[in-house]
């Protein structure tokens, strides 16, 4: 596949997926490392089972969409090979995701929550105003400014590219949804599924099936649960979830405003480095070396910004996703129960009227057996939930101060090189 | 006309020859003109002595220093003066409007100028401008780089006047005393202000009488905002023919240092400021994150996720403190660069007025000699002794127009030299002060995520 330069500013030409690692981009191997390799199992917990595997194996950015290329490997039979790519876009996981949330089979799991859509248009954005400003800025600024805003942009893409994969991973692993029919379709089809976006009017119609399944939820919410279990479930997503919608959007604030400050550590380095080459007294030297630490040290804390977005604003993030699929869940679960209820009522009535009464029997029982099934599973459910959840926090909380501790102690080293040089030569 | 062009050229000729003559003396004993005690020195008198002038306007006379004393101290102290200042203490005295800031001055040293080793007064901040008022008056126009006092913030003062106790108000008089402390600091490693009777009184009276000119909206307040308008106009004017290389050279210097520094500067005021960002936005994903972990229902998860809120205000904390190390150390350094370099411009603009000065009594003795030349054709005996009356006048004032200027040239030269070291140690050491506050953070947030991470290990 040749890569695609739709734009004289598109910084990277044809970004790769994280399985491969970026030369030259960052620096220093040991910053890399884990993360890149590792971002599949960032947020999930997840088996590696032979019988089915995905991963994104490479991804292109063009110039408003992404192109993942998903890779298969399965000892399945219901597939032709053993291991076959497609390639898809974004709208195509959509799909696949509503696919699942329409199935009235699927009402009592959590389906897996689908990946945010690629948004490029703040790094962009900033790119054009590069390019525009490139007259009024130095050679060295404009080039670090390039470099800072490359690597945004890569970073951006490595998150989308991992946010896809994750999704289809979590599909993967699912003993039913594995199962399901569009999943392969999706997987193993070919040619382009021609999924278009949904228009106006569908659109429209999903704002006011939110809305009406918002307010409804407040109705079925009213109706306390008999099942102590559910019970609790129910009051303890719904504050987990405003919690997490909190924190998720503090820790963002929180990571850019470290990203701004190691920006203007850029911006610090490049004065001075422009004093140490203009001054004509011994202090140039002390001005160059410190432009110097300012360069590496931005790097650093650059990088403890990206760190903190990927293992707590992400994590965060993920799980706002996902306890909303458990609400959903819970949701139906009620949703079926008003059923059930209803049934049980109209079972009586017909009695009571000795008229339809095997029409109305049979609906009870079906209602019943519906009911039934998804408390069973979204019981299940529930608990893996919590299960992952605690596994992710854990591994996420963990990396997070190894990596911190490991920034930490490499800035401090620079620091510290760099005064032993200064106070030497002083 | 092309007898003055030729005239000029002579005069300029002269005035290289005799710049050249000064600098191959010896150290010359310039005569002391104040009634100050002197140290006991031997006077010499070479040829080419140049008598300082003395500021009509001013109270006391600018005491001129002994070089050779000067050159001692500086080679066995290392330029050490040993004098040492603190400001501190800000008291409001006084409410309503008329309210002001009163600050302990504390002096130390073992110079024997002083009647004593250790003393304090109370100043404020009217004072302080009237000091570098006096200060300036003296000495900026012979060739002195005077520091210049902080700025005066008229909303910052009413804040505090009208005694709103906040955050901003309590860092607006933080900033001002380090300010004042800088700048005293400053103004006593001068040599030569050092010396100044005005400096002394300041530092050790305990009664000043109030300077009241240095107010905004005084009469003499505005009379300086019109003169420093005037100033910038005639500067544009004044087109000096420069002979010394040098001064060209350095004004280039200056200039481009002057842009670096106000680059470097907003850069460093756009870290303070999200640094601070970064610091409330810490808080508030800690407390963020306490309300997650309460709701969590995994004991072990709960847990950690209230440890991690708990780091994460220590970590707000320590952004605070670098930000006040951003600021108090880095930026303020480059402010006061900014504006010390300012003084530097302004000396070198009053040398170009000297000059200027200089070229009108050419001129002008010219134009006498012409005057004289037309009345020996008219034969006017009592215009031509009228004419040769001017003539010797205007003559000695060329002369102590050349002698201003070489003098003015000279001292600026020294106090040029003398900044530059000075700027070269001071920025290397607040530099590294800065990056060991940056050590310090580094350090603490090892410490704290150290303590962390078996928390987080610790889920199960």
């Amino acid at each position: 596949m040749s890569p695609f330069v739709s734009s004289s500013l598109h910084p990277l030409p044809g970004c790769r997926a994280p399985s491969i690692p970026q030369e030259g981009l960052d620096d220093g191997p040991d910053f890399l490392s884990e993360e890149d390799r590792g971002l599949k199992a960032i947020n999930v917990d997840l088996q590696s089972d032979a019988a089915l595997q995905v991963d994104i194996s490479d991804a292109l950015s063009e110039r408003d969409k992404v192109k993942f290329t998903v890779h298969t490997k399965s000892s399945l039979p219901n597939f032709k090979q053993n291991e076959f790519s497609v390639v898809r876009q974004h709208e195509e996981f959509i799909w696949l995701h509503d696919s699942f949330v329409e199935n009235e089979d699927y009402a009592g799991y959590i389906i897996p929550p689908a990946p945010p859509r690629p948004d490029f248009d703040a790094s962009r954005e900033k790119l054009q105003k590069l390019g525009e400003g490139e007259g009024s800025m130095t050679k060295e600024e404009f080039t670090k400014m390039k470099q800072e805003l490359e690597a945004e942009y890569l970073a951006i893409f490595k998150k989308t590219v991992a946010m896809h994969e994750v999704f289809l991973c979590r599909v993967a692993a699912h003993p039913i949804l594995r199962k399901d029919l569009n999943f392969h379709v999706f997987l193993e089809y070919n040619q382009d599924l021609s999924v278009r976006g949904k228009n106006k009017k569908e659109k429209l119609e999903d704002f006011f099936k939110n809305m009406v399944k918002s307010a409804d939820g407040v109705i079925v919410s009213g109706v306390k649960d008999v099942d102590d279990f559910f019970e609790h479930e129910r009051t303890f997503l719904l504050e987990y979830h405003n919690r997490v919608k909190d924190a998720s959007a503090k820790s963002d604030r929180m990571t850019r405003s470290h990203k701004s400050a190691a920006d203007d550590y850029n911006r610090i380095g490049s004065s001075l480095y422009a004093l140490g080459t203009q001054d004509s007294t011994d202090i140039c030297k002390f001005f160059l070396k410190v432009s110097e630490l300012f360069d590496k040290t931005r790097k650093i804390e650059a990088r403890v910004s990206a760190d903190e977005d990927l293992k707590l604003s992400d994590l965060l993030k993920y799980y706002l996703r996902e306890s909303q699929a458990a609400k959903d869940l819970l949701y139906r679960r009620s949703r079926s129960l008003v059923d059930y209820e209803n049934a049980n009522k109209a079972l009586d009535k017909a009695r009571a009227k000795n008229k339809d009464v095997l029409q109305a029997e049979m609906s009870q029982q079906l209602c019943c057996q519906k009911f039934e099934k998804i408390s069973e599973s979204a019981k299940q459910e529930l608990i893996d939930f919590k299960t992952r959840r605690v596994a992710a926090f854990r591994k996420n909380l963990v990396e997070l101060a190894e990596l911190e501790l490991k920034h930490a102690k490499g800035n401090l080293q620079l620091l510290q090189n760099c005064l032993a040089v200064l106070n030497g030569d002083t | 006309m092309m007898t003055e062009k030729i005239f000029l050229q002579i005069i300029n000729s002269l005035r290289a020859e005799a710049t050249e003559e000064v600098s191959l003396d010896s150290p010359e004993r310039e005569p002391i003109l104040s009634s100050e005690p002197s140290p006991a020195v031997t006077p010499v008198t070479p040829t080419t002595l140049i008598a300082p002038r003395i500021e009509s306007k001013s109270m006391s006379a600018p005491v001129i220093f002994d070089r050779s004393r000067e050159e001692i101290e500086e080679e066995t102290n290392g330029d050490v003066f040993d004098i040492e200042i603190g400001v501190s203490d800000p008291e409001k005295v006084g409410d309503g409007m008329n309210a002001y800031m009163a600050y302990r001055v504390t002096t130390k040293t073992s110079l024997s100028m002083f009647s004593k080793s250790e003393f304090s007064v109370k100043r404020r901040f009217s004072d302080f401008l009237g000091l570098h008022s006096k200060l300036a008056s003296k000495y900026l126009h012979v060739g002195y780089i005077v520091p210049p006092a902080p700025e005066k913030s008229i909303v910052g003062m009413t804040k505090v006047k009208v005694g709103k106790e906040d955050l901003s108000s309590t860092e607006f008089v933080e900033k001002r005393r380090a300010a004042l402390e800088r700048y005293l600091q400053r103004t006593v490693k001068h040599p030569t202000l050092l010396q100044d009777p005005d400096l002394r009184q300041f530092l050790e009276s305990s009664e000043l009488p109030r300077a009241v000119n240095t107010q905004a909206l005084s009469g003499a307040g505005i009379l300086r905002m019109v003169n420093k308008a005037a100033d910038a106009v005639n500067k544009m004017t004044i087109k000096m023919n420069e002979s010394d290389a040098w001064f060209e050279e350095k004004q280039q210097q200056f200039e481009n240092l002057d842009q670096q520094l106000r680059k470097l500067h907003a850069h460093v005021e756009a870290l303070v400021c999200h640094r601070k960002e970064l610091s409330a936005n810490t808080a508030a994903f800690a407390k963020s994150a306490a309300m997650l972990g309460n709701s969590e229902d995994h004991t072990a998860l709960s847990r950690a996720l209230s440890q991690l809120a708990e780091v994460e205000e220590k970590i707000d904390q320590l952004h605070q403190e670098q930000a006040f190390a951003d600021f108090y150390l880095f930026s303020e350094l480059l402010s006061d660069y900014i504006r010390l370099i300012a003084a530097v411009k302004g000396v070198f603009d009053h040398r170009m007025k000297c000059w200027q000065k200089w070229e009108d009594a050419q001129i002008t003795l010219l134009k006498k000699r012409e005057t004289e030349a037309k009345m020996m054709v008219a034969n006017k005996p009592d215009k031509i002794q009228q004419a040769k009356n001017e003539i010797r006048e205007w003559e000695a004032k060329v002369q102590q127009g050349e002698r201003d200027f070489e003098q003015i040239s000279k001292t600026i030269r020294k106090e040029v030299g003398r900044f530059e070291k000075e700027r070269v140690k001071d920025f290397k050491t607040v530099i590294i002060k800065y990056l060991e506050s940056l050590v310090q953070t580094q350090q603490q947030l090892i410490k704290y995520w150290e303590a962390f991470l078996p928390e987080a290990k610790a889920i199960a």
